[in-house]
Parts: structure tokens; sequence; C-alpha cells
């Protein structure tokens, strides 16, 4: 058995096979990660490159300590100290990188469709740790298993994502991945934050917060990502907190269980305040333990196929 | 041309040589533990551990299972054919311990050297032993020999090994294909 794809670009192009079976290794890598060692020889062979070109804390660090645990070699790149701030394009530096017989290349840019781009034309394989506005598939895989870990299963489960679906690649990677798993999904927040057409991709859309409270199994609470609203879509950040922030009171109110998830870094006290992502509730901090495990696991996936690769 | 390498009766007989083999030299395991490699050798570890704990009149045994796909040396050697792991339980430490290794056919030898590479990241056994059930000792590409075997076979490469459990395959036997 092995992935349907050469890259991964985005949930979009996955199969629920693959998913199924990203899922699975997953599951032993984190059995790996519980070890006194924890650590395996798998990809001893293997170089890999992050390419940031867009700050990270969270996916970079997880990336670079899957590929250590996997005794893969790593390099790390920061756009910000490197030679595209002299000029250089993104195909040449990309080039001369696997000259230096570089074999992955994990890559988080802030136009849509850079990696895609670069995959027609490099012999690598790409995992793309988030494009643009588009796709964030290695963090819809891990709350993917994140869910999977907490309530058993994702098919039939109800998961709302909250807040900024217009400009998060986390929103449309896990629309993508949990209406292919058969779970049911509502996207709420804001008009000016939920794009026209969305219920095309097959969700529902909701602008009441209590409402979608009330009717989730799973409250997946995203970044209002200031950086990229290049007008106002909301008049302050207290009133969106007071409008669609998730709050003790509120999730106290809900009077059932209900589990709260953010893809990080948390704006306290905007969308989530700080009595609920420290609580119970939460499984803030298991999703991040996870995305070392589903990294693991589709780095070696994908490692599985590098002489398949031609350009 | 199938020749039948064990039936029923006669694997019965082998497994409870083997067993009766381990007790002689780990006598009540108190310091020696069971380790299945996954996935075709569990069938095997589960029958000599259930007939451990007849022979020992219920002591604990200590019984985990090993995969070995993360530390296999063809990662990438064959395109398109990637090994999928399976569950590694061994909820204890290796530390100083016995360890009896098991698996259904002994090949060339290479699954188990991955094995014991997997091992050591669960400690430093005292020692570590192999248990086979089939050794097919004309195929040995590395320098690894059993412990304790049920049967040698003398068998040309391009034959086939299959061992069939009850609770897997419907009945017990063992054939060379």
């Amino acid at each position: 058995m092995s992935l349907s794809v050469k890259h991964l670009l985005g949930i979009k192009d996955l199969k629920k096979e693959d998913i199924e079976l990203i899922l699975h290794t997953a599951a032993n890598f984190k059995d790996v990660l519980q070890r006194p060692i924890k650590k395996v020889p798998t990809l001893r062979d293997t170089t890999i490159v992050n390419l940031f070109y867009e700050n990270s804390t969270r996916t970079r660090i997880s990336f670079e300590l899957a590929e250590k645990r996997l005794s893969a070699d790593t390099i790390n790149f920061a756009a910000s100290s490197s030679s595209v701030s002299k000029g250089e394009t993104l195909i040449d530096t990309v080039n001369n990188v696997l000259s230096m017989k570089v074999d992955m290349v994990v890559m988080r840019h802030s136009a849509t469709g850079a990696p895609h781009f670069l995959s027609r034309h490099i012999p690598a394989s790409i995992i793309n740790a988030g494009d643009g506005i588009n796709e964030h598939p290695t963090q819809a895989l891990l709350d993917a298993y994140s869910i999977k870990e907490r309530l058993g299963g994702l098919e039939g489960r109800k998961v709302a994502l909250i807040g900024d679906i217009m400009h998060s690649r986390v929103a449309l990677s896990n629309i993508y991945l949990l209406t292919k798993m058969g779970a049911e999904v509502e996207v709420c927040g804001p008009p000016t934050l939920i794009p026209k057409h969305i219920e095309h991709l097959g969700v529902r859309v909701s602008y009441d917060l209590k409402k979608t409270l009330q009717w989730c199994d799973v409250a997946n609470v995203l970044r209002i990502q200031l950086e990229r609203q290049h007008k106002p879509l909301f008049s302050s950040l207290r009133e969106y907190n007071l409008y669609y922030g998730v709050s003790r009171q509120l999730v106290d109110s809900l009077d059932k269980e209900i589990v709260i998830m953010h893809p990080g870094p948390i704006n306290r006290g905007v969308e989530l305040n700080s009595d609920v992502a420290d609580s119970g509730h939460s499984i803030i901090l298991d999703q991040v333990e996870n995305g070392v495990a589903v990294r693991m696991a589709v780095l070696y996936l994908l490692a599985g196929k590098k002489d398949e690769l031609v350009v | 041309m199938m020749k039948s390498l064990y039936n029923q009766q006669h694997l019965k007989i082998t497994l409870d040589r083997l067993t009766a083999e381990l007790v002689e030299n780990h006598r009540d395991f108190s310091n020696a533990v069971i380790i299945g490699m996954q996935p075709r050798g569990i069938y095997l570890a589960d029958r000599i551990v259930q007939l451990l704990k007849e022979q020992l009149a219920g002591r604990p045994i200590q019984y985990g299972k090993l995969d070995i796909t993360f530390y296999r040396d063809d990662f990438n050697t064959k395109p398109g054919e990637l090994h999928i792991p399976t569950e590694t339980s061994i909820d204890f430490s290796l530390d100083g311990k016995n360890v009896i290794l098991i698996d259904d056919v002994l090949y060339t030898g290479r699954s188990i050297r991955s094995g014991l590479d997997a091992l050591l990241d669960f400690g430093r056994p005292k020692s570590v032993e192999l248990l086979v059930l089939i050794d097919r000792w004309f195929s040995r590409e590395v320098p690894i020999q059993p412990d304790y075997v049920g049967k040698t076979v003398e068998s040309a490469t391009a034959q086939k090994v299959k061992v069939l459990w009850q609770e897997n395959d419907g009945k017990d036997e063992v054939v060379l294909l």
C-alpha cells in the first residue's frame, strides 16, 4: 500500500484511503514518541529542507522534530535571512538547494499555489506547510487525528470551524478532509469573514455562535488573521470577542460535552478566552503533540515514493 | 508442488517441545520476556505464551509485540512497495532481561537483524535468543542463527513456506510451495 500522490500539496488531492493510511501510520509513530528512545532510523539516507517564506513556530519546530525523529538530515531556511532578499526567484532558490542533493522540500509560502507551482518544476517531493489562504494539509491531518483519538472516529461527527474562515488555510484543509471522511461540518463567524458560496463545499453556514456550539461535538476555533485582512471586516477585537469569542460562560451554558481545538497561535481574549483554552475541554496541546507523529507519517509515506518522481 | 511440513497434530508436539526447551533454560521466567515479531510471528508467540502459562501454573509472562517496519534495511529499494507498520506494544523495559525473540520463519535473517536494532530502543537486554518454527537454512544473507527451531528446511529460493494458523487462516498447517 502507498499514497496515491507524490507530493502533499493539499487535502483536496487526497483520496479517503490516503487519509486513512496517513492516520494509521501516524498512530504507530505516536507510539514511537512514547518510548524511552524516541527515534527510528528509517530516513537516515534522506535530506529534507524546510523552506519557510513566512513566519512559523509550531509547524516549523514540529516538522523539524518529525524529521529528526526519523533520522533524516535537515536544513532550515528562512526567507528573511537568505538570498531571497537579494532578489533570487523561488525556482532558482529551490534548484540551488536541490543541487546539493536534497530529497524532500517542506515549504510554507504566503502565495497561494506556490508549492503547486514548484511541484511542476523540481524533481523532489514537496510538502505544503501552508500556502497563503489556500491549504495547510498537515494541520488538517493532525486535527483529524486528534478528533479521532478523542472521539473514536470521524464519520458522523459534527465539527464546527469558528472564526476567520475567509483567510484560514486551516479551515479549507479541514473542510476538504472532514467532508471526505464523512463528518458533518459547519462554519460559523461574522458574515464578512465567511466566503460567499462556501456551502458548495458541502458545509453548513451559521452566524450564531451559541447555536453552533449547541450543535457540534467539536469546535475548532480559528485565529483572526489580521495580517491578511487588508480592510476592516469587523468593528473591533472587543466586539468580535463579545459576539464570536468562545468563553467559559458560553461553554458552561451548553450543558453538554464539547471538545475545543485551536491550531495556534491563540489570540487569547479574542477568538478564544483563556478559561476555555486551558480547561479540560481543550485538546490544543494534544494537537501539538500529535502534529509530530502525523508529520512523521507524511514524511515516511512520501519518502517511500521518491524514485517515482519525474518532472 | 506442495509439500506439507506440519499438520495440526505434528505442530502441537513441536510447540510443546519448544515450550519445554524454554522452561528448561529459563525456569520460572522471572527474568525472561517473550517478544513476538509482527505481523506473522505473533500467532506463534501467542501459542507459546499460552503453553508457558499452562506449564508455569498461571505465572504471568511478560510478553510484547515488536514491529520492525521503521528499522528495515530495504526502505526505498523497491519503489511503490512501502511497508505499512503494525502495532508495537512493549510496556516494560528490556534492561537486563533475557529476551526470547519469536518469529514464524527464519529466511534471509534480515528481519531479525532489524528486530535486534529495534529491541535496543527498549533497553539493553542481558541476552537475546531466537525461536523460530521453520528455519530455511540455505537462504541466510546475514550471520544470524536460531536458538530454538521447530524444523529445519532445505528449500530453494523460488519456493515459499506458508505458515497457517487456526486463529487467522482457519487451520494449523505449514506447507512448502
